[in-house]
């Protein structure tokens, strides 16, 4: 194995065992101001219970996420440090921003949020809980805003430095609204509401049909079906605009998503194999419709993969797959929360046990779709680590050995591995102790 | 080198400033950790643990931002430390992640054997990462080889010299003394009578490597000492450090366990303002090849972002202070165990 190559499995593996906790902080994170300012407004005693037991999931997510955070700021320098070098006068700037803005408001208000209760006045602590629902959110914005603009780079030049070219930034706006920051981040926002919804839903069903926890299941369910319905139309509205800005700005990226070869009017797959040898694709086609979808008219010529040489295309059949995938969990997501939505209006949702057994594991289908759709942006950017400007074969440490990556991967996939079992272990502890009478 | 107050330094100050807040922060968290298996009994350890419960991971919020900061003003001295001191890296994440859920963890389950791991596991790996810190420090003092392309040339193994590890030894006392003087300070009856009988033993330890460090440092590193030859005002930093230092078993001896915790956060701000003036304007110190070092012009990003990160930083920092003493605040007075607690 090549050094480029482990360590992009080292970062893969570990960016998305990170990426299993930030959505479910950032979504909880609005479930809980909803939650909680619900029981300020109400005074019923209800959302505080529900408050009090989502605050402690939270804590448990939030920690995990903490965890395995610090690990992705060391590793732009550790596996990456040539990217580091050419990228830092622009990345680097969005990741201090996300510490000064984001991570102090989060974890220092994280602290009266789990441990305040009985220290601060109630107002106080619902201050707290938004502060913390709106760190969680920022965090996301800088972060976003470091790899939009390794998709879609703007608002820099290159200048040569020390040991090389780099990037410099221009002007920092273009930066922060580069091409696909808009669509990019309200797509991640809707994915991680879709997270922590389908959470909520998953608990509260299992709740429902165990028949424990009545009150407090069938609360929290109202809530989280608003937002998952919600959260997965609008989630079908930003993957479109996105889909439409790749269109202008990663023409490769989007021929890859539909194994498009030939420049021509483009269809739209809705099961396919690609075969990367023979450039065609079987499987079933809307015809025209991604021309129709990007610019409103079928018959309009989209850029094929032909426009770009060989070793500037992206792995299509992984992309294709992992691409669809995404689309068809969406849709199934938007099925399953209207069907929830549907229910709670002819007043059946809390006694349609086959649909909350549904929702019970409807919890997997956004953290699927999650991975997916990072799977298909990133491995849909490649060859390059910055669009058009470095090759990810360019981007990787000098300093370090095989031998370094193999160690620190071993260690890594050990160190997950055990705390995802504990994860897993210690939030089925918590939803089985369910939430504390308060009294 | 005479100071001048271009970008450039006062981004090598900002940094510095961050990194010491990470130091004075976490470093009573670390050194919590640290003496967490001298207390014997289960709610002793609760106490510990409680004691830094709200605060640590707010605290370590100032290495994220440390580090982004290094990142985004000397993307070359990031790169080249991070890629070069690969393994110790990987070891120090390992100790920061098993120090996170080992706090988290640790009180979610009564079996005896559940919480006798996450101490150990809280204890070592706030031991693993005090240390690796100060190696890492001791490092950049000594200097490191670096080649002409400003990579790192040398081994995982020569990171582990006997200066280093003096360093790191230091450093690991500090979190140590400066760690118990913050447990003294939030702990009441027979278990803070038994923690302030540590105090002095550690004030000791810390002393006795301080003095060591520093006499092998004016031998061994005489280039430390270039920058104060040059500017003698400065030497009022190293000398506060160490009036701040003596000043501790003083307030010890009297009682006034805030003012001794409040002279040893001084002391680390000194120690770190020491060093901080003895390899300006160097980053990373080429040893040997001094002329291939890492310093704040040559690792510098552009002087544009650096106007950019201090308009952010004077927009942000104030506010991130201002809710950080008032949390500290909330949260001050001796630990009670109650329902939230860990």
């Amino acid at each position: 194995m090549d050094l480029e190559l482990l360590s992009r499995i080292q970062f893969g593996a570990t960016i998305s065992f990170h990426y299993l906790f930030p959505p479910l902080s950032i979504g909880l994170g609005l479930f809980l101001v909803i939650m909680e300012g619900t029981y300020l407004r109400t005074g019923n005693p209800i959302y505080h219970q529900m408050t009090r037991f989502w605050v402690k999931i939270f804590g448990l997510i939030f920690s995990l996420g903490v965890a395995s955070g610090i690990v992705m700021e060391f590793q732009f320098g550790m596996n990456w440090s040539t990217y580091s070098r050419f990228v830092g006068d622009v990345f680097g700037s969005a990741l201090a921003a996300e510490g000064i803005f984001a991570f102090f408001l989060e974890s220092g208000f994280l602290a009266i949020l789990l441990f305040g209760w009985d220290k601060v006045k109630p107002r106080t602590h619902f201050i707290a809980t938004v502060c913390v629902a709106l760190g969680a959110h920022f965090s996301a914005i800088w972060i976003v805003v470091a790899n939009s603009w390794q998709q879609t780079p703007a608002g820099h030049h290159i200048v040569e430095h020390l040991s090389g070219p780099r990037a410099e930034i221009v002007d920092f706006w273009q930066v922060v609204f580069n091409p696909s920051f808009l669509d990019r981040i309200s797509h991640v926002y809707m994915g991680a509401w879709q997270s922590a919804a389908f959470l909520v839903l998953s608990v509260s069903a299992w709740y429902l049909l165990r028949n424990r926890h009545v009150e407090v299941a069938k609360a929290g369910m109202q809530i989280a079906v608003f937002v998952a319905l919600f959260s997965s139309v609008m989630q079908l509205v930003t993957g479109h605009g996105s889909a439409s800005t790749i269109a202008e700005t990663q023409p490769a990226k989007l021929a890859a998503f539909e194994g498009h070869y030939h420049t021509a009017p483009a269809g739209l797959y809705i099961l396919g194999w690609v075969d990367e040898g023979q450039e065609t694709v079987t499987g079933i086609q809307l015809p025209g419709m991604l021309s129709f979808l990007v610019y409103g008219d079928a018959t309009r010529s989209l850029t094929g993969l032909d426009a770009f040489p060989k070793n500037e295309r992206p792995p299509t059949n992984i992309v294709f797959q992992t691409y669809h995938l995404m689309v068809g969990v969406g849709f199934l997501l938007i099925l399953i929360s209207g069907l929830g939505f549907y229910s709670w209006k002819r007043g059946t949702l809390f006694t349609n046990r086959r649909l909350l057994w549904v929702l019970v594991f409807a919890v997997l289908l956004p953290q699927i779709a999650n991975q997916l759709g990072w799977f298909s942006a990133e491995i849909g950017r490649q060859p390059w680590i910055v669009y058009g400007l470095l090759k990810t074969a360019d981007a990787v440490s000098r300093s370090i050995s095989v031998g370094h990556v193999a160690a620190s991967l071993v260690t890594f996939g050990f160190v997950y591995l055990l705390l995802f079992v504990l994860f897993v272990y210690l939030l089925n502890e918590k939803i089985q102790h369910g939430p504390d009478q308060i009294g | 080198m005479s100071l001048s107050f271009d970008l450039n330094t006062v981004w090598f100050l900002l940094v510095g400033v961050l990194l010491t807040g990470y130091a004075i922060l976490d470093g009573f968290d670390l050194g919590v950790g640290a003496i967490h298996l001298l207390a014997k009994t289960d709610e002793e350890r609760r106490i510990h643990i409680n004691a830094i419960g709200p605060v640590w991971d707010g605290n370590e919020v100032w290495l994220v931002t440390g580090g982004g900061a290094l990142f985004a003003a000397f993307p070359e001295a990031y790169a080249t430390a991070f890629s070069g001191f690969y393994l110790a890296m990987m070891l120090l994440l390992v100790g920061l992640i098993f120090r996170a859920v080992a706090i988290e963890f640790r009180s979610k389950q009564p079996m005896k054997w559940w919480r006798q791991f996450w101490d150990i596991s809280f204890s070592v790996s706030s031991v693993l990462s005090g240390l690796l810190v100060g190696v890492a420090l001791g490092n950049l003092v000594l200097g490191v080889p670096l080649g002409p392309d400003f990579e790192f040339a040398g081994s995982f193994l020569g990171l582990l010299n006997p200066y280093a590890l003096l360093v790191g030894l230091t450093g690991l006392s500090l979190f140590v003394m400066h760690g118990n003087i913050f447990l003294v300070m939030k702990t009441d009856g027979a278990l803070q009578e038994r923690l302030r009988g540590w105090v002095n033993r550690h004030i000791i330890l810390f002393v006795a490597f301080y003095a060591i460090t520093t006499a092998a440092t004016f031998g061994f590193v005489p280039r430390m000492l270039q920058n104060l030859k040059d500017n003698p005002l400065g030497f009022i930093v190293p000398a506060l450090a160490f009036l701040a230092i003596a000043n501790i078993p003083r307030e010890i001896h009297h009682g006034r366990d805030f003012r001794a915790f409040l002279s040893s956060c001084c002391a680390m701000a000194g120690l770190l303002g020491t060093y901080g003036l003895g390899v300006y304007p160097n980053l990373i110190v080429s040893n040997p090849a001094f002329e291939n070092s890492l310093n704040i012009y040559n690792a510098a990003s552009s002087s544009t972002t650096h106007g950019i990160m201090l308009v952010m930083a004077l927009l942000g920092m104030p506010i991130v202070i201002a809710y950080t003493v008032s949390i500290y605040w909330i949260f001050r007075g001796k630990v009670q165990l109650g329902a939230h607690s860990y």
